[in-house]
């Protein structure tokens, strides 16, 4: 093994040695999966095609805001039980450090988003039964798709920005109360919507069908795809930031 | 070997460590002494490059720590002891560090024998005594099986019995011809430990000189005051200067 598969295994220990991995992880199956449940018995079938997913996108952006404490914590632990100077003297490589850590945690959040998102998917399924949202559409691939890479990018883009603050407590009141735009609807003011719209957390909901781009209230003002590439930079800014912060400071 | 040149950190609130130069031999106990505040970490931090210098070079066996590919095999260090996760049992925590230099479970085995953990090994840290989380360090220093070891303050807050043991142990690592240096804040301790000292005072060279050097220096009298008068003038303390 060279010596950045060596840091990124040694990132693996890491996370799966704490307890709070487990729970974090355990809690954001639990409320995806039941509150993609929970819609999904209130479902009623007639409406457009594409809302047989809904249920699975609620739960999961609901969800997200536990996984993000997950990625924001599991790289605070960092800095607040000062394991960063261990790690640091171990790979002196603060370029081979940083990008052990993000690609640890960043397959961790793909491997959970993934599977919680299709037990979602196949439980909303078996809830709503013929009405749901088939395999056999693109528009359910992509939106699943779609899904997936939200979650997982914008869970490293918050990792990213917790190493740029080294602190979870600090990160988290950063990032909570933005990230909770989404769910409080504030997205959609038309007064903060032509800014608020391309933040981290709403250039997915294309995708999902959570919005449909045009929609005078709810719409947006790019496609699904690009509200996905746009994602794809924030997520780009925040690891060449936190990347700065990691090769500058003393640890 | 570790060799430190015009060694310098200043922040903006002052110098913590102001062009020391010095070098630690290998097969002896070095001791490397100061009062509180007066620049070891930040000193060993540098050698370890988590800290960058501000001006002059530390080395370790001939190179920047930096430069050395697997550098747990070179160097050992114990930090500070509570610089670990809570969270995670000895075992795993030294599973993590053997990881990222390729070193094997073998190994890890081997130095909780060696520091008495074994037995613990499978609980978790935050369940650990100080003194028990300093054995931990030590074990993660001694991972790699390095030609040179660095223990900053490694008998603060122990009991007796974990004196002696650090005592023995680094007597033991220099006897096998290893380079050990040894930062401590207590003469006295220093005096039974190391056969050479290094002293600092306000990030500033004070002494280096071999032990009995400084104990005939200061025969009669008591050698806790003797070091006091040495370093007298070199106590201040600054803010952001300590960790």
């Amino acid at each position: 093994m060279n010596g950045f598969a060596q840091a990124t295994a040694a990132e693996w220990v890491k996370i799966r040695s704490v307890r709070s991995t487990a729970i974090t992880l355990g809690l954001f199956a639990f409320v995806a999966l039941g509150l993609g449940l929970l819609i999904a018995r209130g479902f009623e079938s007639g409406g457009p095609k594409e809302d047989a997913v809904l249920p699975v996108f609620f739960g999961l952006l609901t969800g997200q805001l536990v996984l993000v404490t997950f990625a924001v914590a599991t790289v605070g632990a960092e800095f607040s039980t000062g394991t960063i100077r261990t790690s640091l003297a171990a790979v002196p490589s603060r370029g081979r450090f940083y990008a052990a850590k993000m690609t640890a945690v960043g397959l961790t959040l793909a491997a959970a988003s993934l599977v919680v998102e299709l037990a979602s998917y196949t439980a909303v399924r078996l809830v709503i039964g013929d009405a749901a949202a088939p395999l056999t559409e693109w528009w359910t691939i992509q939106a699943l798709l779609g899904g997936w890479i939200h979650l997982t990018l914008l869970s490293l883009f918050t990792a990213a920005v917790a190493v740029m603050l080294r602190s979870t407590v600090v990160a988290l009141s950063v990032l909570l109360p933005v990230l909770f735009l989404s769910s409080q609807g504030l997205g959609n003011l038309p007064a903060i919507k032509p800014v608020v719209q391309y933040l981290p957390d709403q250039v997915g909901m294309v995708i999902m069908h959570l919005t449909v781009p045009g929609d005078e209230r709810f719409g947006r003002d790019y496609g699904p795809w690009e509200g996905i590439a746009i994602l794809v930079l924030w997520t780009a800014a925040a690891l060449v930031g936190g990347w700065i912060a990691m090769r500058r400071r003393d640890a | 070997m570790i060799e430190v040149h015009n060694l310098t950190k200043r922040y903006r609130g002052g110098t913590a460590v102001d062009g020391l130069t010095f070098t630690v031999e290998p097969g002896r106990v070095t001791g490397f002494l100061g009062p509180n505040g007066a620049g070891k970490s930040t000193t060993i931090r540098m050698i370890l490059g988590l800290d960058r210098p501000t001006e002059g070079t530390a080395r370790v066996g001939g190179r920047p720590y930096a430069a050395l590919e697997r550098p747990l095999t070179v160097v050992g260090a114990l930090l500070e002891a509570g610089d670990l996760h809570p969270g995670r049992s000895a075992r795993e925590h030294l599973t993590w560090i053997a990881r990222t230099n390729g070193l094997g479970r073998a190994r890890v085995a081997k130095v909780l024998e060696q520091t008495g953990l074994t037995e613990v090994a499978g609980k978790r840290a935050r369940t650990y005594s100080l003194g028990m989380k300093q054995r931990l360090g030590i074990a993660a220093a001694l991972l790699g099986d390095p030609e040179v070891l660095i223990l900053d303050e490694p008998v603060n807050g122990l009991d007796p019995e974990g004196v002696i043991w650090i005592r023995t142990l680094a007597k033991r690592l220099a006897g096998e011809g290893r380079t050990v240096l040894v930062s401590s804040h207590l003469m006295s301790e220093m005096a039974l430990t190391a056969s050479h000292l290094v002293v600092i005072g306000r990030g500033r060279l004070l002494a280096d000189l071999s032990t009995e050097e400084f104990v005939a220096a200061h025969s009669g009298s008591n050698l806790e005051e003797a070091f006091m008068r040495l370093t007298s003038d070199a106590v201040q303390y600054r803010a952001g200067g300590t960790r």
